[in-house]
């Protein structure tokens, strides 16, 4: 293989595993930013998946071509009605944020699995009607070299996810919205004081993250998997929350924090096709990612974890 | 419905009562909604499971690991640790319990059997202090490394299991002189693998509590996970203590699973996802509320709806799943247990005691 089509799968199959990870560790963000613990996240990505794969299969005939995109948005729309369990109990209940992420992380491949039982009378889907296809980007894909390597057949989801991962930074950092969601986070009375209502940005915050959680994990069973069953989503959600950490609560660090956890994920897939990492023992790429996660949450990482931790002991 | 006179352990008693209440509502709802007869299905997985020694074989089977896993997360729950690896601490006793089991299967019964269940300990034990080590030193998130460590030990488990201790995707069975089994247990329970663990996990929960109540580092323990800060100002060291109370942790997922391995299947087989005894362990250790002996019961209960479930999904057509959709309502609701106190209040039964909701501000910290 040459080292311009090296450099092409890397780049795209990267995009590809990237995806889901990005958006699902901005959605992790926004609710943490809002001071909601969201160890559910993994959860919703199985719903999210589960919803679309289903919605892809039903509504292929209305939909046509469209429908990988059409399924995404429901897939985040049940991440998001998922994810008002998750606040009622935290919100309104008090109730401690890693139990209940834990009980939605236990609920979802039940009910995703019995509700695919219910409809399907087995446990996977089998094969989706469309998934996510690969596309030359216009104009950019003209571009000499980079063109070639970054915008020819490649999955412009990634892209999207990119934007979105920009987008979030404004919000949370540029407008008022942003500002007292952080707020309510940061000093849930001292919002308060100030006119603030905390119930409304935290749920703001929980909803958010549901319907991103939810598009990550739509992502996953559309572009990535091209099926529902339980193995769909193993261990990404929490991967994302690993990037979210990295990435500092910020949503443009996270983004590349999720690249990153992408393409470790991506060279076990695509390991094979490359020289030098195809001569290491298919053992080693399966478990990098993983690996490789702790690592770095325990490499670059250090201190910056407090936020994480005193946001866990409220109680 | 509950009688609540002013005695708190009352209660208390009733937040796990309610939640296993709520958790098999929602299983109903959700059944009613799908068109399945909910009474139908609860006879059949729950009624079902006590009709034949088999079944309460099997179940007791389910409940030994149960026991263990619960308690498992308790202690490291009890220093402040949430170890959501109890899964991959699980399949690495497994694991090496089996790989141990092979590797020498001419020793003596005698020494062979308990020499395996330690290895598996130590192996559970040690995978686990590795998040407690990250923790101690590094802060690194016990939540994310452990889950990070669940994926990491399924992979190479799997991958041992095809390529080294094993061939076309399980390992031989373990010689006779490594199992558990007990031949007047598998005869009244009609062939089920109820086996010597069920005794093993019984002693260990009397050992537990002693060690929790009755011991210096026990005390310390509990010391660490209720005020870190004042354990240390107080001379304790904390991260010694986080770090035995995860070998600890670990080192009783991993006899759960070197149980599982030489007790309940006899070998070990290329999986498709993490055990759920981990998980469900968790569950069990959240709904006994962190005392030993409601541990015990809900893994009874947890070891009869996973062993009624398949049941249920061939007598009544309800999906297998629904077991686990209860057990994960069931932990939601332990979680919310403020929803109890609520209902409570409303009732106006008693005067709630902890957060009342008069004091509203906003949720965290």
């Amino acid at each position: 293989m040459s080292a311009m089509s090296v450099l092409q799968l890397l780049v795209t199959s990267s995009l590809m595993y990237s995806t889901p990870l990005i958006l699902t560790a901005i959605a992790g963000t926004f609710s943490e930013r809002s001071g909601v613990v969201n160890i559910g996240l993994e959860g919703i990505m199985v719903m999210g998946a589960f919803a679309s794969a289903v919605f892809n299969l039903q509504f292929y005939d209305t939909f046509g071509g469209m429908t990988p995109w059409v399924s995404m948005l429901f897939g985040g729309l049940i991440g998001l009605v998922f994810a008002v369990l998750h606040a009622v109990a935290t919100v309104n209940l008090r109730a401690d944020h890693v139990v209940v992420g834990t009980a939605l992380n236990l609920l979802a491949p039940g009910l995703a699995v019995f509700l695919v039982r219910v409809f399907y009378g087995k446990a996977q889907t089998g094969p989706l009607a469309q998934s996510f296809g690969i596309t030359s980007i216009p104009v950019l894909k003209d571009i000499p070299v980079i063109g070639e390597i970054f915008f020819t057949n490649v999955t412009p989801l990634g892209y999207i996810a990119i934007i979105i991962g920009l987008v979030s930074w404004v919000v949370l950092f540029k407008t008022p919205f942003g500002l007292r969601l952080r707020s309510v986070g940061e000093h849930p009375v001292a919002s308060e004081t100030v006119g603030i209502n905390v119930y409304l940005y935290k749920y703001a915050g929980v909803l958010i993250s549901g319907f991103l959680g939810g598009m990550g994990g739509a992502i996953q069973a559309q572009a990535i998997s091209n099926e529902f069953g339980v193995l769909v989503i193993s261990g990404q959600g929490f991967m994302a929350m690993a990037a979210m950490i990295f990435g500092k609560w910020n949503p443009i660090g996270v983004t590349f924090a999720a690249i990153f956890f992408g393409f470790a994920q991506s060279l076990s897939r695509v390991g094979h096709y490359i020289p030098v990492i195809q001569d290491v023992p298919v053992i080693f790429l399966q478990v990098l990612p993983y690996v490789l996660t702790i690592i770095i949450l325990v490499a670059f990482i250090g201190k910056s974890e407090a936020r994480f931790r005193t946001s866990i002991c409220e109680e | 419905m509950i009688e609540v006179k002013s005695d708190s352990w009352l209660k208390k008693l009733s937040v796990p009562l309610l939640a296993v209440l709520f958790g098999f509502i929602v299983g109903a709802i959700i059944m009613l909604i799908f068109g399945y007869n909910p009474i139908d299905a609860y006879s059949h997985m729950i009624l079902g499971v006590f009709q034949s020694p088999y079944s309460i074989g099997e179940a007791l089977t389910q409940a030994t690991l149960l026991i263990l896993t619960g308690l498992a997360f308790d202690i490291a729950n009890k220093a402040g640790f949430f170890n959501i690896g109890l899964s991959g601490q699980f399949l690495a006793g497994w694991l090496s319990a089996i790989a141990f089991a092979l590797q020498f299967p001419d020793i003596p019964r005698i020494i062979l059997t308990p020499l395996t269940l330690v290895v598996g300990m130590v192996a559970g034990g040690l995978y686990a202090g590795i998040a407690g080590f990250l923790r101690a030193y590094f802060e690194a998130s016990e939540v994310i490394v452990t889950i990070m460590l669940n994926h990491t030990i399924l992979q190479i488990s799997n991958y041992l299991t095809n390529f080294v201790i094993g061939s076309s995707s399980r390992t031989e069975k373990i010689s006779e002189n490594a199992s558990l089994g007990i031949q007047w247990l598998t005869d009244i329970t009609r062939f089920s693998r109820l086996n010597a663990g069920l005794f093993i996990a019984l002693i260990i929960v009397i050992l537990y509590t002693l060690f929790m109540n009755k011991t210096i580092k026990g005390f310390e323990i509990k010391s660490v996970g209720l005020n870190p800060d004042a354990s240390t100002y107080a001379g304790m060291s904390t991260k010694s203590t986080i770090i035995l109370s995860m070998l600890i942790s670990g080192g009783l997922a991993g006899l759960a699973g070197a149980i599982n391995g030489v007790g309940t299947f006899g070998n070990l087989f290329v999986l498709g996802g993490l055990p759920a005894e981990g998980f469900n362990g968790i569950a069990v250790a959240l709904l006994g509320l962190g005392n030993p002996f409601g541990i015990v019961l809900s893994a009874l209960l947890f070891g009869v709806l996973q062993t009624g479930a398949p049941m249920m999904a061939s007598r009544a057509g309800v999906p297998n799943e629904m077991a686990q959709i209860v057990i994960a309502m069931i932990v939601f609701f332990v979680g919310a247990y403020y929803l109890v106190e609520w209902i409570f209040e409303k009732v106006g039964h008693s005067r709630a005691q902890g957060p009342s909701s008069a004091d509203v501000e906003g949720g965290v910290e």
